[in-house]
């Protein structure tokens, strides 16, 4: 199954920013970065399941703000020496619009 | 030579130096080079500083590794293990080793370390007489003890002591010979080494001390059997390490014909006279100085890496060493002149029957010196005032009892790391104990807090437990570590400039924005991290509170979402109450909002005032919108409270207003963003039932008008606030505290307290600025209040539907359907 499902414009998602999609699977936190990429991870941090969504976005990654874990947008992992990962899922931009795929 | 090809590395010495200088290479240029490294030893990069714990028996080889051969491979790094290098050809750039394998080069990196000194006596090539430098020898050691008795070791430093106690734990019956009136002496004066002395003769050491070698003799089986001193006498010996010195490594370099004079000498760029050549480590002569412990070696690595990456950028100036011996249960640090001579004055502190000692050598104000036995819990604080060179003319009268008697909360007051078991915790935030991180200290190779604090956490959050954890890693690697130098200290790891550079150049080059900014100090890292940005967008929002448009991206969740985020993610909300005053029409309304936004717990504070926890984020905009009430900004960094006692209204023992003054003060600085929080008090008389003297403005009254403190904090580490100035008037309140704190907004580095920052520059400078010039005490108070004067209540503005996407997710209506519901 893949099914993309159109959110919002993407300028509704500040740039180094994200918005929070309330999903059936959860919350899903859908970042932008400063060149305009989207990505979607699930929204719980690796460590100790804080809202990424509500983190410093940078470069292609997002800090926690519950205890500075530092996480890769584009696969979820921490960036070491951390360790764990959280889910992702894909998200794309096409006309303007930004489209994120569950399955 | 073709462009596609990359430049050549060829490194000579595949040890500490060498190789930590890769890494660095690696981490600011990966695909520069093309690296060939050469390593007369048949291992990786392991950590020599730990050979002494393989010896005792602590650790093992494996776990001293700090690059296996992996590592060299991951890193597309050529690798010739077991091949020294025995010619090197300036002319066609090109290095042959022993057994003929070449390499060319375009640019040469020698770390070929020391070569451990041998006493030039009869016997000194017998089997059975070693030195202590490499593995090899570590073995041959651990091989002795467990088939001989006897055990000599030449030379009462670090090293021979190091070794002596590793053989005897290994069962041997060890002699240290020192030629020298005491140990270590150029680390320790005569008393502390005679405490030394007296810890390891209780662990079964044996010492001569003021004896000459003279003769190692040859035994029947052709193994040494004694030594030989001057004075006649003998000592059977079935091994003898040395441990007299080293020297460095330089007979390759002065065969290729590079200048050395006792090392490779090299600039301040690690440079030798053949500018195509590099040098690193203990082989190395800077200034005139060869240095023998890690931690400066990793700075000159640090160094060298900036230059062979060609950015051209850092400059090794020299480093002040310290000393620690790694030997269990024996703690003493040592640093720079402990001595003394003409025109330094010292400060002893001595309980020899206590095994206690600390001494500390003064000079124009300033530590240049010092050596601690027995408590060495202070040797990173002092090691720190002596390297930035601190004026500690205040700090005097408590200087022997420590900074660690100074107030720590959250390690049950514990300040001696050396006694703790390993199953006691040392970051009570972040529940790490002290084995943790002695094992990752030593597992993963660490050398820094911050690597420390990357790895455990320990320390990472509320940062008290850093003075233990800095002398967990002390007793651990030793010398190798190095308290960093907070004289200059970059942003963060995306810049080299320091938070004063680039404040400087914001206000003087006219950068109005983050981007602006990062592109003129060439930024690292695309947008920057988590730590500059908050920084940036607060330097810039000081500098230019009319022009610049702060970037709510660049703040923390809390100062995005103006309320403090929880541990589950819901938020908590604290109107200002201004003073600590309220009405019944205020409590009702909390009480309502309570009440219909299900509000689970309510919770006065320590602020004086009313938390509302647990509000889920996008309740929060009708939350404020309900109460109808200024935020009270306690998410920020930023103005917090005014704490205030009732005063003179109806306290019979008061002689100020402190409630009113306290409001005014309050009303005054709202809205304030400052580097880090802010918090003040006032108090009526000098009971201070407000608490003043621990917060950054303490205020309490007198009889005859107001007492201002400042720089006081009573959070993670208690500290008492230090007297200002004493004013008759409220306004003078206004107007000194004011000032105060703009000097703070405008000076102090982002996330500094108060307190950091007057430690830093010194309450002297805080009253030549403050009470001396009136003028410019006047300006400062003007620009605050300009600063101010525009700034818009972020709750009401919110609650007018400023920044409505950041407060509302996004809803599935149906299966396929998403909408972006900005409002129900
Ligand atoms: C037992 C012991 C304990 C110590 N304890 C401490 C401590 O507590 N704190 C502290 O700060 N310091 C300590 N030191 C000192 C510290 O280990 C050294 O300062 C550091 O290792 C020097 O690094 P380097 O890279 O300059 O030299 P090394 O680490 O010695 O590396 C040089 C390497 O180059 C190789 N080499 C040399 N010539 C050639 C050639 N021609 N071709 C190929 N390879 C070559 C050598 O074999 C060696 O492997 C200790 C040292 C020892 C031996
Ligand atoms: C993220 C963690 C923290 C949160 C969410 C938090 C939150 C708060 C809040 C909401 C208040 C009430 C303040 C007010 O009324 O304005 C407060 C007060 C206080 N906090 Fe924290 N705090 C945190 C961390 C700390 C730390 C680490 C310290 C220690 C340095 C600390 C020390 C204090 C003190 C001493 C007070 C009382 C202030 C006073 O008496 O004026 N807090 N905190
Ligand atoms: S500080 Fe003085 S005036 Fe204020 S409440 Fe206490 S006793 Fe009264
Ligand atoms: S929950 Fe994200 S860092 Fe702890």
């Amino acid at each position: 199954m893949s099914e993309w499902i159109r959110i919002c414009p993407l300028e509704e998602i500040p740039r180094l920013g994200s918005r929070v999609v309330q999903t059936v699977k959860g919350d899903v936190a859908v970042f932008r970065n400063g060149s305009d990429e989207v990505f979607a991870l699930r929204d719980q941090c690796p460590h100790k399941g804080g809202p990424l969504s509500q983190g410093i976005v940078f470069d292609r990654k997002v800090t926690c703000p519950l205890h500075g874990w530092t996480v890769q947008l584009d696969s979820g992992e921490a960036v070491a020496p951390d360790c764990g990962c959280t889910h992702r899922y894909r998200a794309r931009v096409d006309k303007g619009e930004v489209y994120l795929n569950l399955s | 030579m073709t462009t596609t090809k990359k430049t050549r590395l060829v490194v000579i010495g595949n040890g500490m130096a060498g190789i930590r200088t890769l890494e660095e290479l690696l981490k600011l240029a990966p695909d520069m080079y093309d690296i060939t490294v050469f390593g007369a030893e048949p291992h990786g990069n392991y950590n020599r500083i730990l050979l002494s714990p393989v010896l005792a028996g602590e650790m093992t080889i494996k776990d001293i590794m700090l690059n296996d051969v992996d590592w060299y491979a991951q890193n597309g790094i050529t690798l010739h293990l077991n091949k020294t290098v025995t010619q090197i050809d300036r002319v066609r750039r090109k290095v042959i080793a022993a057994d003929g394998t070449e390499a060319d080069y375009d640019r040469l990196l020698l770390s070929t370390g020391s070569n451990p000194f041998m006493l030039p006596v009869p016997g000194k090539d017998l089997p059975g007489v070693i030195s202590y430098r490499d593995i090899k020898d570590t073995d041959e050691m651990i091989e002795a003890a467990s088939r001989y008795r006897h055990a000599v070791v030449i030379g009462g430093g670090l090293l021979g002591l190091e070794a002596a106690n590793g053989l005897k734990l290994r069962g041997m019956d060890v002699t240290v010979v020192h030629l020298m009136p005491w140990l270590m002496e150029r680390q320790l004066d005569r008393t502390a080494a005679g405490l030394l002395q007296k810890s390891l003769e209780a662990k079964g050491l044996k010492f001569l001390l003021e004896k000459q070698t003279e003769e190692l003799v040859k035994g029947e089986s052709g193994r040494i059997c004694a030594v030989k001193f001057k004075d006649g006498e003998t000592l059977p010996a079935d091994l003898v390490v040395m441990a007299v010195g080293i020297r460095p490594n330089t007979g390759l370099a002065e065969t290729a014909g590079l200048y050395c004079n006792r090392g490779v000498v090299v600039n301040d760029t690690m440079q030798t006279y053949d500018p195509r050549i590099y040098a690193v480590g203990e082989c190395v002569s800077h200034r005139g100085i060869a240095y023998g412990l890690v931690a400066p070696l990793f700075e000159q690595a640090k160094v060298c890496a900036n230059h062979l990456a060609q950015l051209g950028i850092s400059r090794y100036t020299g480093s002040v060493t310290s000393t620690k011996l790694k030997v269990t249960g024996i703690d003493l640090f040592s640093a720079g002149d402990f001595i003394g001579g003409e025109g330094t004055e010292e400060i002893v502190l001595s309980d020899p029957s206590g095994g206690m000692y600390k001494k500390l050598v003064i000079k124009d104000d300033k530590i240049v010196g010092g050596v601690l036995y027995g408590d060495t819990a202070d040797g990173s604080w002092y090691f720190q005032l002596l390297r930035d060179g601190q004026n500690i003319r205040e700090l005097r009268g408590r200087l022997m009892s420590g900074q660690s008697h100074l107030g720590n909360s959250g390690h049950q007051g514990q300040n001696n790391a050396a006694s703790m078991p390993d199953e006691m915790e040392v970051c009570g935030c972040n529940g790490v104990c002290k084995g943790t991180i002695v094992k990752a200290i030593k597992e993963k190779g660490l050398f820094t807090l911050e690597e420390v604090r990357k790895h455990t956490k320990a320390s990472s959050s509320c940062g008290s437990c850093t003075g233990l954890v800095e002398q967990i890693l002390a007793s651990t690697i030793g010398g190798a570590y190095q308290p960093v130098d907070t004289s200059r200290k970059p942003l963060c790891g995306c810049t080299d400039y320091t938070h004063e550079e680039i404040r400087k150049a914001i206000v003087e080059r006219k950068l109005k924005s983050i981007p602006e900014a990062m592109g003129f100090f060439e930024w690292r890292n695309v947008n920057g991290c988590a730590s500059c940005r908050p920084a940036l967008n607060y330097y810039l929002l000081c500098a230019w509170p009319y022009d610049y448009r702060d970037d709510p991206q660049s703040r923390f969740i809390n100062e995005r979402a103006h309320a403090n985020i929880q541990k589950d993610g819901s938020y908590s909300v604290v109107p200002r109450i201004y003073g600590g005053v309220t009405t019944p029409a205020q409590l009702k309304r909390i009480a309502e909002v309570a009440e219909k936004y299900a509000v689970p717990t309510l919770k006065i504070t320590g602020g004086q005032r009313i938390d509302l926890l647990g509000v889920k984020k996008e309740d929060l905009p009708k939350v404020w919108a309900d109460l109808d009430m200024p935020s009270g900004f306690a998410y920020g960094k930023s103005i917090r409270t005014v704490k205030t006692c009732v005063g003179s209204e109806w306290c019979r023992f008061g002689v100020q207003d402190s409630t009113s003054l306290g409001i005014a003060l309050e009303k005054a600085l709202d809205r304030m963003w400052a580097p880090h929080k802010v918090k003040l008090a006032v108090s009526g008389c000098p009971r201070n039932c407000a608490e003043a003297t621990i917060k950054d403005v303490g205020i309490v009254g007198v009889d005859s008008g107001w007492e201002i403190y400042v720089a006081g904090n009573g959070g993670i580490k208690a500290e008492v606030s230090l007297f200002l100035v004493k004013v008759k008037s409220a306004e003078e309140v206004m107007e000194y505290a004011s000032a105060f704190i703009q000097l703070y907004r405008e000076e102090a580095r982002y996330l500094d307290r108060t307190v950091h920052w007057v430690q830093r520059v010194g309450m002297d400078y805080v009253k030549k600025r403050i009470v001396a010039d009136a003028t410019g005490r006047k300006a400062l108070h003007e620009r605050l209040k300009d600063a101010l004067c525009d700034e818009k209540d972020p709750w009401q503005e919110r609650v007018r539907g400023a920044e409505a996407q950041e407060f509302m997710p996004i809803r599935f209506q149906s299966k396929n359907h998403v909408s972006g519901d900005t409002h129900e």
